[in-house]
């Protein structure tokens, strides 16, 4: 933390020196910055309300007035499987690869060239969403087709894999994935810092001492790297929660709760559902796709809160 | 600093560019000379009658260089609920105004102290769509088609098939039906038909969700064509002008096999009667249309898209416009113009009689 | 989140020493290592070639000197994309303007000035959360806003460009801190010793050295939103002619230009799709041409960090 350290003799010469002009700049820029960071605490204090205002009609109705005639937690359970389905595999596809792609930028590849892949990484978060979407149904998905027939034959027994495969493509394997690409490049952008910056010691020690560069790597790197590691598949990890348009467009939703991922029925996602229904929805089916909104929400609040927990008992090791 | 220069260059032609190219295209402008209809007006719903509105409202702006229309497709429930906050001058549903949640009455208060108009503007047969190589002209009786999308009949060569098919070779590939995933107007059209042909195979409760579970599910007309494209052995339904290079089944009406056509669409509306409890107006024009319909020379599977207006607007220009401009889509010309563009069929002479003084009682000028 | 510093290629181990104290059995496993890292970067990379080549072959046919310069007002079934073009500089301009002045001095607090406050520990997690907020949501939030101010039906650029702010804020506010975490301390006193006020000292120090990092941050932040159709189309609209004014009435954009004729193309549909996918192909140049102006202005201004 950079902050006016007034145990120092700089800060204490600062505290002292400043004059009252100085001190009144220091006072306005402080309360902008004070300002600011209130204002998008606040701005995000507005759209909790906005979504418990909204969704509150539909949290307290029967299950008779909403629509498909269940109750909200049977209505939205479903979407929170999907959603935590389709982020969950697409973090655990891209999480290893960004890993592995930043080790590869920062410690394999010659360096004259590493800036440059860095950039090639970065591209991928510079396509826009819906491009994944029509290339995720149109490339993705026909590609994929013989992939899954291969682990619907070999790998049936697994309950991931049992099939049938869909003759279309348009599964959670597929959507999955290209939420693994588009999450890819926030990982390891944030592991890239994060490798860069091993202190030269350690990794000139292990191999000091004989080790190949995978130990070293697998010694200094992973272990000095490992907490921003975990924020940036967090990073990741909430990207491919909220993720509206490419799950919209390439999942074939019908409904069904499995963890099947290379069959035709999938669960929806939340920020699908509302996509998918909110054009054609009036009164209170508004209100329970809200609601929805509120509990995905809730669900990227506690994941963080997950992460955080996690960070600081790693800090603390 | 010659970098920093550099920027200031860049930024500086960049936004010289941006300035021509925003004056250099054509704009909205003033009024136009007499007989022309100036001013903005607003309208949303339905995302079936995008294409055809794009349409109509590209030639009335040639017609009318003073006026800007614009329509929101954001869907039929988005359009009713705009239009009774009177965010729109005149929305764009799939459905007509229900009497669940007072809606028809509320549009009803919207509209005083002028009177709610409701009339049928676009008609658009739903072509069942199918993906099986080598067999040309399906035919299908509605049990047959039921049975098919509740996921009863699996497989191409089913017993049931053949026999609406005698001679032709049907492979025992695995039938993959495909299905709308959004809520949509085309959806329930479908499955009205189904509930109310064969209701003792289609037990489900109609409406814009559909309701079999664990179908190929896709998003937009657009998504289910692309769904049956990429898959063999896959069927679903859509929209008849997103067709294109598929094979389109004939349905069975009475005792023949029809195809989905524009005449035979519009057909089916003219043989129908009012909704008396959704047209309570004298210019609400609500049809119950007749699915079970065994006429000749009809196709039950449509889907009919309502436009929802008042006869009385705040301000005059806004009136005057909306007047202008909805006569222009039921006329001879617009619903042609509709044809050609999106592929919908052009109301029937008889219909139109009916639906042009609904909206000539809009108070303008 | 730029990679400034490369991690110093330490040299390999001469072969001699790696022959006398290795088994093959660990020199097997480093080298099945590097293969799988190698292999995982190339497996990333396929995508990226693949999208761009897939989204260029359908998108050249529909490109075309019309698309560029001319609305589709008036013309039924075809048209240009100026509009579309336009739309989307205007609503992503003001949603820079909106996001990033607030989003830098917001992660100003928190480094510089936050200390061990409650409210740094609140900002700090709760732009966590910020990043889950689905494009949607944003949208109906922003609508639901003005609506409460302007009544119901209204549609504005502006709204537009407030709800993307929703979503560029935490990108703009998280990279800006890794930035200015990442410029040393010493800086900072040496200047203090010197007598510079706080402020001055993060003006004229502080941010001139990240200044390439916050460019950096800003480009990834505009990538994010600039593609973004399901907020847009609650808020800004759809209109066929151009509309420069992000505080009057509708706007288009690429994004929803894009999805609309891929949904609902009409009966000449292939020329819609090939409008559809040129849009796509108009925006992701458009980032890249960002991206490589942000590179630009990364070269000139890295300062080394000793």
């Amino acid at each position: 933390m950079a902050s006016v350290d007034t145990t120092t003799n700089a800060g204490q010469l600062l505290a002292a020196a400043s004059g009252g002009r100085r001190r009144r700049g220091d006072r306005v820029f402080s309360r902008m910055a004070v300002v600011s960071a209130v204002t998008i605490l606040a701005l995000l204090a507005g759209v909790a309300i906005f979504l418990l205002a909204e969704g509150a009609p539909a949290l307290t109705a029967s299950a008779s007035e909403l629509p498909g005639g269940e109750s909200f937690v049977d209505y939205v359970a479903p979407l929170a499987f999907g959603t935590m389905l389709a982020a969950v595999f697409a973090a655990v596809v891209a999480v290893p690869l960004a890993v592995a792609a930043a080790l590869f930028i920062t410690h394999v590849a010659p360096p004259r060239i590493a800036l440059t892949l860095g950039y090639l990484v970065d591209m991928l978060a510079a396509i826009p969403s819906i491009i994944y979407a029509l290339w995720g149904v149109f490339v993705l998905g026909p590609a994929a087709v013989p992939v899954m027939e291969w682990l619907e034959g070999h790998l049936g027994f697994i309950p991931l894999f049992a099939g049938p495969a869909s003759v279309t493509g348009r599964t959670m394997f597929v959507a999955g994935l290209v939420l693994a690409v588009m999450i890819l490049p926030i990982v390891s952008a944030v592991a890239r810092e994060a490798f860069a910056l091993t202190p030269r010691r350690l990794q000139e020690g292990a191999q000091a001492l004989g080790a190949t560069r995978w130990e070293m790597i697998r010694m200094t790197v992973l272990p000095f790297g490992r907490s921003s590691i975990i924020s940036g598949a967090m990073l990741g990890l909430g990207r491919a929660l909220g993720e509206t348009m490419a799950v919209t467009i390439i999942l074939s939703v019908s409904g069904a709760v499995t963890f099947n991922l290379i069959g035709q029925a999938n669960p929806s996602t939340i920020a699908a559902n509302i996509a998918l229904n909110f054009p054609e929805s009036s009164g209170l089916a508004i209100n329970a796709l809200i609601a929805t909104g509120l509990v995905l929400f809730a669900i990227t609040l506690v994941t963080n809160m997950g992460a955080r927990a996690i960070i600081a008992r790693q800090d603390r090791e | 600093m010659s970098s920093s220069r550099w920027l200031v260059v860049i930024a500086f032609a960049a936004t010289l560019a941006l300035g021509v190219a925003a004056c250099g295209s054509s704009d909205s402008g003033g009024g136009g000379s007499s007989g022309e209809v100036s001013g903005e007006i607003a309208g949303a719903g339905s995302t079936a009658q995008q294409a055809a509105q794009e349409a109509w409202i590209a030639e009335f702006e040639n017609e009318n260089s003073g006026a800007t229309i614009s329509y929101d497709p954001v869907g039929s429930g988005g359009g009713r609920e705009q239009f009774l906050a009177g965010g729109v001058a005149y929305a764009g549903s799939d459905a007509a105004l229900s009497s669940e949640e007072d809606e028809l009455e509320k549009a009803e208060k919207r509209c005083q102290p002028g009177e709610l108009i409701e009339v049928p503007a676009y008609i658009s047969p739903i072509a069942i769509i199918y993906n099986l190589p080598g067999v040309e002209g399906l035919q299908l009786d509605p049990e047959t088609l039921a049975k098919i999308f509740n996921q009863e009949i699996t497989s191409w060569n089913d017993q049931a098939i053949a026999a609406d098919n005698p001679g032709a070779e049907l492979p025992d590939t695995r039938i993959t039906p495909v299905n709308r995933s959004d809520e949509s107007g085309t959806t329930e059209n479908f499955t009205e038909y189904l509930s109310e042909v064969v209701p003792s195979v289609w037990g489900y409760e109609v409406s814009g969700d559909w309701p079999v579970k664990g179908g190929e599910a896709a998003s937009g007309t657009s998504g289910v064509v692309e769904a049956v494209s990429a898959g063999e052995g896959a069927i679903g339904y859509a929209d008849a002008s997103q067709a294109g290079e598929l094979g389109v089944a004939k349905i069975k009406v009475g005792s023949e096999y029809a195809e989905p056509s524009a005449e035979a669409a519009a057909k089916v509306l003219e043989e129908s009667p009012l909704d008396k409890e959704l047209s309570p107006g004298k210019h609400t024009l609500a049809y119950k249309l007749d699915r079970k319909t065994e006429a000749e020379g009809t196709y039950p599977i449509v889907l009919t898209s309502y436009l929802i207006a008042c006869t009385k607007y705040d301000s005059a220009e806004e009136a005057e416009a909306v007047k202008a401009y909805l006569e222009y889509v039921v006329s001879p010309e617009g619903q042609e113009l509709a044809a050609e563009q999106a592929g919908s069929a052009p109301l029937s002479s008889a219909l139109t009689q009916k639906v042009t003084p609904a909206i000539e009682a809009i108070e303008a000028g | 989140m730029e990679s400034s510093a490369h991690s110093p290629v330490l040299a390999p181990a001469p072969s001699s020493r790696l022959a006398a104290g290795l088994g093959w059995r660990r020199r097997g496993v480093n080298t099945a290592m590097t293969v799988l890292i190698v292999g995982a970067f190339a497996l990333a990379m396929i995508p990226l070639f693949s999208l761009i080549f897939e989204v260029a072959k359908r998108g050249i046919p529909g490109l075309s000197v019309e698309f560029f310069t001319e609305d589709a007002r008036g013309v039924v079934g075809g048209g240009g994309a100026a509009h579309a073009i336009m739309g989307t500089l205007v609503i992503t301009g003001v949603a820079t303007v909106i996001s990033v002045p607030i989003g830098i001095m917001a992660a100003i607090y928190l480094n510089e000035y936050g200390g061990d406050s409650r409210l740094r520990k609140a900002l700090t997690f709760f732009v966590d959360v910020m990043t889950g907020i689905p494009s949607i949501v944003a949208g109906l939030f922003a609508y639901a806003l003005f609506e409460l101010f302007f009544g119901p039906g209204i549609r504005l650029g502006v709204m537009g460009s407030v709800a993307l702010s929703l979503l560029m804020v935490p990108i703009v506010i998280r990279s800006a801190e890794e930035v200015l975490k990442i410029v040393p301390n010493h800086l900072r006193e040496a200047a203090y010793a010197l007598g510079t006020p706080k402020w001055k000292t993060i003006v004229k120090v502080v941010l001139p050295t990240a200044f390439a990092g916050l460019v950096t941050g800003v480009m990834i932040a505009i990538a994010r939103i600039v593609g973004e159709t399901a907020p847009l189309l609650v808020t800004t609209g759809v209109i066929d002619s151009m509309n420069t004014d992000p505080f009057n009435g509708r706007m288009q954009n690429l994004a929803v230009y894009a999805y609309n004729e891929y949904r609902s193309p009409g009966v000449m549909n292939q020329a819609a799709y090939d409008h559809a996918w040129a849009a796509a192909l108009t925006l992701i140049a458009i980032v890249l041409l960002l991206n490589v102006a942000a590179r630009l202005v990364y070269r000139r201004y890295k300062t080394e960090i000793r």
